[in-house]
């Protein structure tokens, strides 16, 4: 979807300001949202792709304005009520009204250090890849309504096929529940001119992860 | 943002910011459902907030600085070259070093949300998360790096990262000068977080005396 977290190449939002000896947490609740939404990932209930469309699809003006992990609380209580997890009365209230719906597995301090190791996206092939390192390509102008990984910025842009990654989960069909579908994912390099024009500066470029059904031959 | 719900809760127990209600209420909901274990999410605040953290990439980084076998296998494949590295403690797939020479500077964003190495780094700052970075970062990396205090040579070329899908970037920074015959540890301390998303540049060793 065109939506406002698609942030890149856009103007207006001033100048990075890093913090000097930045806490892992501003406040305990962050951590907590942080946590919880490790542990409900641990249970099969959603994945990382489902994650990020649930807080895509939040308004646009909170998802600009909003803290970042409440940004993930306000998505995680979404999905919790989508899913019929837990409804909005239960939130409300702070306390489970109905029993919970039986899950695969729960994530406890046994499991731990195995769940936080971060898991495979590579998927075998199911045919070879299209391009090769150093073909020219070009980002394909598409819009889908729902979620994607193709930046607006790129779309229409020329560029070049610089790393092939592997075959991966394809996120525009995981984040709706649709499979895996894996595509072959590649690392595409853009001049800065070819992204924004003739003015920009020669010495840099820009590489985006893309998949496969994203690009055509250029 | 946050910080200032911060100064006014805690140990006193007294004025609870909203956002600490709705999210003690949260958990309360999925603690009851049986969803979650409250003893395993403060083991998971615990290893983000004191084990995983940018001195695991320090190291890899300051191991590739003097062992260049361990360079080369670090620049072909990052997740296998760290996981070796660090027996019994495994990293997750998909991590690509991207290396700085003096010609060619590497810098990481996700402009669409927050990919970042945690593996390698831990959890990212507020800045990396920020909509000033991720919209910037793709269209005027020096304005960027001048917002670091960082200032490129105008010939320098700068490859910026956009990470959108799950392959995660680490940038193994130039190693400073005056460092040589420097052990590991020693030269760890000079590898900031920064240095390794490339809003910054390795430490020199006045810096650290």
């Amino acid at each position: 979807m065109d939506g406002v977290y698609d942030l890149g190449g856009m103007d207006g939002f001033g100048s990075v300001e890093p913090e000097s000896n930045e806490p892992v947490f501003h406040a305990p609740w962050e951590g907590r949202v942080l946590a919880m939404q490790r542990a409900m990932a641990y249970t099969g209930v959603w994945t990382i792709d489902m994650v990020r469309y649930a807080q895509e699809r939040l308004p646009p003006d909170i998802y600009l304005t909003v803290p970042y992990y409440e940004r993930w609380a306000l998505a995680m209580e979404r999905m919790l009520v989508e899913r019929g997890l837990a409804d909005s009365g239960e939130l409300a209230a702070g306390r489970s009204l109905h029993p919970g719906k039986p899950l695969k597995r729960k994530l406890t301090r046994d499991v731990l250090e195995q769940s936080l190791i971060r898991g495979g996206f590579a998927r075998p092939a199911r045919a070879p890849a299209r391009f090769a390192v150093g073909e020219r390509v070009r980002a394909k102008n598409i819009h889908p309504r729902t979620h994607t990984r193709l930046p607006r910025y790129v779309r229409g842009r020329a560029g070049v096929i610089e790393l092939l990654h592997d075959c991966h989960v394809f996120p525009d069909t995981v984040a709706m529940g649709r499979g895996e579908d894996p595509q072959w994912l590649y690392a595409v390099r853009f001049d800065a001119r070819e992204l924004w024009g003739e003015e920009a500066d020669p010495t840099v470029s820009v590489s985006v992860d893309a998949f496969e059904p994203y690009l055509e031959p250029a | 943002m946050a910080q200032h719900d911060h100064d006014h809760e805690g140990e006193h127990g007294s004025a609870l910011s909203e956002m600490q209600l709705r999210v003690r209420a949260l958990e309360t909901v999925l603690t009851e459902k049986g969803y979650v274990d409250p003893a395993a999410l403060d083991a998971i605040i615990e290893t983000y907030e004191s084990k995983v953290g940018p001195h695991i990439g320090a190291q890899a980084v300051a191991k590739a600085w003097v062992d260049h076998e361990f360079k080369k296998a670090l620049l072909a494949d990052a997740s296998k070259a760290i996981g070796t590295s660090r027996e019994g403690n495994p990293r997750g797939e998909h991590l690509v070093a991207v290396e700085n020479t003096p010609d060619v500077h590497n810098m990481v964003v996700c402009t669409l949300c927050s990919c970042y190495p945690w593996d390698v780094l831990g959890l990212p700052p507020t800045w990396y998360k920020s909509a000033p970075y991720r919209s910037r970062t793709v269209k005027d990396p020096r304005g960027v790096l001048a917002d670091f205090g960082v200032h490129l040579p105008p010939a320098t070329k700068i490859r910026v990262w956009d990470a959108t899908a799950e392959t995660r970037y680490l940038v193994l920074p130039m190693r400073p000068e005056g460092t040589e015959g420097w052990s590991e540890d020693r030269l760890a301390r000079l590898v900031s977080r920064d240095s390794m998303v490339g809003t910054g540049l390795a430490k020199k060793p006045e810096e650290v005396a």
